[in-house]
Formats: C-alpha cells, sequence, structure tokens
C-alpha cells in the first residue's frame, strides 16, 4: 500500500520493482531494505559497491544574479552572502572542491548539516553547489533565499535523483559510466555527460568508504541506475545499511545526533568551524561557540562502544561509574563490521576521554560502555591534492 | 503447532509449552543480532513482555502468548541470535513455558487459522 501523501523520487517504482521494503523517511516513500536484508546489504557496501538512492535530499544551485564574469569575484561575492549562515570557509574553496558545514542558528545551534561546493572552472562563476538533508530542506532554502534576497538565486534541484554509489569497488564501477569521475579526490565534484543527460558526480558519501554521490536528472535516472546495477559489483541498498554504515563512520545525523540545541563544538565537528571564521567572529552564536572552542563546554559527542547486553539505541540514558545520569544515547546499533553494539551520545566533557567507562542504560537495566574514538570503522577516502 | 496474532508460535507436550516467533514475524524483522530472554522462574500473563528481539534497526517485543511459568530458556541464541532468522520455528525457540492452563492453547488459531489471517495482513 501507498501513502498517498508521501512523496516519490524518480526510482521510487524501480525500489519496487527490485523487491524493497518501503518506508516512509523525510517525507518520501524510500526503501529500507530490499531482499538481502541490513545485514547483508551493509557487508557488501564494506566489500564491494552499494547503490543507495538518497534523492529525498536536497540539492540545490545558488548562484549570483548578476556576475560580473571574474571568476575570483564572483565567488567571493556568492561566498559573502552564504557564510553568515553557516560555520564554514566557502571564500577559499577552489573550484570543484566541496566542503561539509553546518547551517547555523543566531545561538550557535545547528539548523542543518550540509554540503557547499565551488563549480569547477568552465561552469559560470559565483555558482554554488549546496545540498541539505531531507527533512529540513524546505526550511534551509527558505533561510537561504531570504538571506541573499535578490542578490543571488536559489535554484532548487530536489526533483533530480540524487545516486550514491559506495564501497571500494565504487569507483571501478563509476569510471565505466563516467571517465572522469576517477581524477577526483575525496569532497572533489564535476559535471559530465552520460548518454545524453547532463550528470554531476561528487567523490563524497555517507559510509565511510570511497564512492561517489551522482545528479542526474530525472529522465535519465533510471536508465542510469538500470545499468550501474547490471554491473556485479553492485547491488542496491537500502536506508537500514545507510543508516548501520554512516553509524560505524562516526558521522552524525541531523535530526538525531545534532539539532537547533546543539552547536557544532558540542557535536564534535571542530573541523568544520575553522579558526579564520572563529577569529572573524562572525559566525551565528559567535559568542557561544568561542566560549565552547575554549572549553567552556557543557556536553560532547562521543562514540560508545557497549561492552555487553543489547544494543543502546536512541534516547537509551548514559550513567557514570556512580549510576549517576550524565547523558544521553543520539544514535546506537548493532555493527555488522565489528559484530558488536556501537552508539554516539552527549555526555560532559570531563567523561569524554576515550578508555572511560560509562554505563549504558536499556531497558532498565545497566550495560557497561566504553568511550571509544570515532569512526567506529576507518575511512577510506581517495584523497588527491 | 498454536499460533497468536502476535506472530508467536506454542507447540505443546504435557503442560510445557515452547514459544517462538513464528517464519511470517522473523521475516518482518530482518536480520536479528540479539535476544533478550526471560528469567528462568518468571510468572507470565498473556500479553506481558517475554522477550525483546533486536534487529539492526530496532528492538521488537515479543509478548506471553499465555499464562505460565518460565521453565528454560533458549541460551544458545545469545550466541546465536542468527538462529531465530534460520530456524525460528524450530531451534530459534525463545522459552519453556510451563502452562497454567493447558486447555487455553485451543484459544489459539491452528496453522491454516494463521495463514488465512497472514492473507489478510
Amino acid at each position: 500500500m501507498t501513502d498517498q501523501s508521501l512523496k516519490t523520487t524518480p526510482l521510487t517504482e524501480l525500489h519496487r520493482s527490485l523487491g524493497a521494503r518501503m518506508v516512509p523517511f523525510g517525507g518520501y516513500d524510500m526503501p529500507v531494505q530490499y531482499k538481502d536484508g541490513v545485514l547483508g546489504e551493509h557487508r557488501w557496501v564494506r566489500e564491494h559497491a552499494g547503490l543507495f538512492d538518497v534523492s529525498h535530499m536536497g540539492p540545490a544551485m545558488l548562484s549570483l544574479a548578476q556576475p560580473s564574469g571574474d571568476a575570483s569575484a564572483d565567488h567571493a561575492a556568492i561566498s559573502a552572502l552564504i557564510e553568515p549562515l553557516i560555520s564554514g570557509d566557502i571564500a577559499s574553496l577552489k573550484p570543484g572542491q566541496i566542503r561539509y558545514t553546518v547551517l547555523l542558528n543566531e545561538e550557535g545551534g545547528m539548523l542543518d548539516d550540509l554540503m557547499v561546493g565551488r563549480y569547477p572552472s568552465g561552469a559560470p562563476g559565483g555558482s554554488l553547489y549546496i545540498v541539505v538533508n531531507a527533512g529540513t530542506k524546505d526550511d534551509d532554502y527558505a533561510l537561504i533565499a531570504k538571506a541573499v534576497g535578490d542578490k543571488a538565486k536559489l535554484m532548487r534541484m530536489d526533483g533530480a535523483a540524487l545516486i550514491a554509489v559506495q564501497g571500494p569497488e565504487a569507483s571501478a564501477v563509476v569510471a565505466d559510466l563516467l571517465p572522469g569521475s576517477s581524477d577526483l579526490g575525496f569532497m572533489q565534484f564535476a559535471g559530465g555527460e552520460w548518454e545524453g543527460h547532463w550528470v554531476m558526480f561528487a567523490r563524497s558519501g555517507y559510509t565511510g568508504e570511497d564512492g561517489y554521490e551522482i545528479l542526474v536528472p530525472p529522465k535519465g535516472a533510471t536508465a542510469f541506475v538500470e545499468r550501474l546495477l547490471c554491473d556485479p559489483r553492485v547491488k542496491p541498498i537500502g536506508l537500514g545499511a545507510r543508516d548501520s554504515l554512516r553509524l560505524e563512520a562516526g558521522l552524525p545525523l541531523y535530526g538525531h545526533d545534532a539539532d537547533p540545541t546543539v552547536s557544532p563544538i558540542e557535536a564534535a565537528l571542530n573541523f568544520a568551524v575553522p579558526k579564520k571564521r572563529r577569529e572573524r567572529g562572525d559566525l551565528r552564536g559567535s559568542v557561544r561557540i568561542n566560549a565552547e572552542f575554549g572549553g567552556e563546554l557543557r556536553r560532547v559527542r562521543v562514540g560508545l562502544r557497549v561492552l555487553e547486553g543489547a544494543p543502546a539505541r536512541e534516547g537509551a540514558e548514559i550513567a557514570d561509574a556512580n549510576g549517576k545520569i550524565v547523558g544521553n544515547v543520539t544514535s546506537g546499533g548493532f555493527s555488522p563490521s565489528l559484530s558488536q553494539s556501537i552508539a554516539m551520545g552527549f555526555v560532559p566533557p570531563a567523561l569524554s576521554a576515550i578508555g572511560t567507562r560509562l554505563n549504558v542504560l536499556v531497558r532498565g537495566k545497566s550495560q557497561p560502555a566504553e568511550v571509544v574514538a570515532m569512526p567506529f570503522v576507518p575511512h577510506r577516502y581517495v584523497r588527491k591534492p | 503447532m498454536h499460533f497468536t496474532k502476535d506472530h508467536e508460535w506454542v507447540e505443546l507436550d504435557g503442560d510445557i509449552a515452547t514459544v517462538g516467533i513464528t517464519a511470517y514475524a522473523a521475516e518482518q524483522l530482518g536480520d536479528v543480532v540479539y535476544v533478550e530472554l526471560p528469567a528462568v522462574g518468571k510468572a507470565l500473563k498473556p500479553g506481558d513482555g517475554m522477550a525483546v528481539v533486536e534487529s539492526v534497526k530496532a528492538a521488537s517485543d515479543v509478548y506471553a502468548p499465555l499464562a505460565g511459568e518460565v521453565m528454560a530458556v533458549n541460551e544458545a541464541l545469545g550466541a546465536n541470535p542468527e538462529t531465530v532468522n534460520q530456524a525460528p520455528e524450530g531451534e530459534g525457540w525463545f522459552a519453556k513455558v510451563k502452562l497454567a492452563d493447558k486447555a487455553a492453547v485451543d484459544g489459539l488459531m491452528d496453522r491454516t487459522a494463521y495463514e488465512q489471517f497472514l492473507s489478510t495482513l
């Protein structure tokens, strides 16, 4: 049965024909798993290449309304329009480079996490590629459009298909369709043509593996995916395994591990708040963020390995060695790669050191846990200068 | 074998009922990664939480189908929770319960009735 209020992606029918179990997610009818199930799909991505439909997310293009034609000046101008809303340094992006950053509220809390890329050389200057989360995209787009006013135009591209191909064999698979793709390093993107369709491909992802996220026009989407699925190295992967993969990779999920009360410093995303932005003091919530960066931190996101007992899931309480409740698990579950339960949660900084023994409370039972470094499973990104 | 609408099965031997989840339930849950079993000696009323079965994604309660006392639990599921997927209506059993009233199983569905029930879902 289909819930008529749910939005679909250009690939919804294909998912059904592949035997997916569909669930509502972020307002969309999405595949949570296919026939192999979450464990099998998770392991396939760690060993081969998995294909994910992430068209529910929010790709968009932000462009200067009146570019000067001078690529450097136009990039500086568009960066100056977006930077007041986010934590990142966009001005210093090289052509074709993408950065993970955070959309902030006035209190320095996270409204979303997002990708911002500078279009490669050759594309019109003064344009940024932006990808925000599904559940927040309408609010994000509205906030950005209001902030830039008539100086820039935001063009939504979320009617297109966004397809992630992830895993150690992803690069070889994608190179068969998009020959230029293997020249890219992690967090670089480019455009190209596939069978007459203009596609954009970024070497990025949400699994900790090497791979790509590819924006394909709706008309070409099914053929593109069917072509990828012809490759025996590729299997379709649902949102269930996407979640267990990103958990192992230590990557936060917005709405769970971050929300408007959580600052990027609390979320342990310090790398997304560069020194240049902190020193300039023009971050939203700058006073709080700088104080937290200086050590006045109330809580911080840590990784936990659950040493015994049931998986500790979102909402489970975290207690110190004396049984005092000190925080909560924000996402957690069984790690197929480690065959052990892992979790992320917030604890006071004094209890955040690697090796700290804590307890997680699951259905009233106290189970031992230990603070461990993230990622839980090493990233295998392919970086290029 | 008898069945409940909550997708448990009950196999009676004397007044001891072996209880587990059906193949349909195991398939719906997906890969089982952890099973929390009741304490031996626990007194159960119908509908009491008897066990919790966890897949990668979620935790699901398993309810006691009938009243009785837990006599034994399937300790092997601790090391091999995947047995629930591999043999849900056999080696993947959860608990053996001494029924307070073994005639109560007559209130459950037989396989034909259960399969008919599944076809309505």
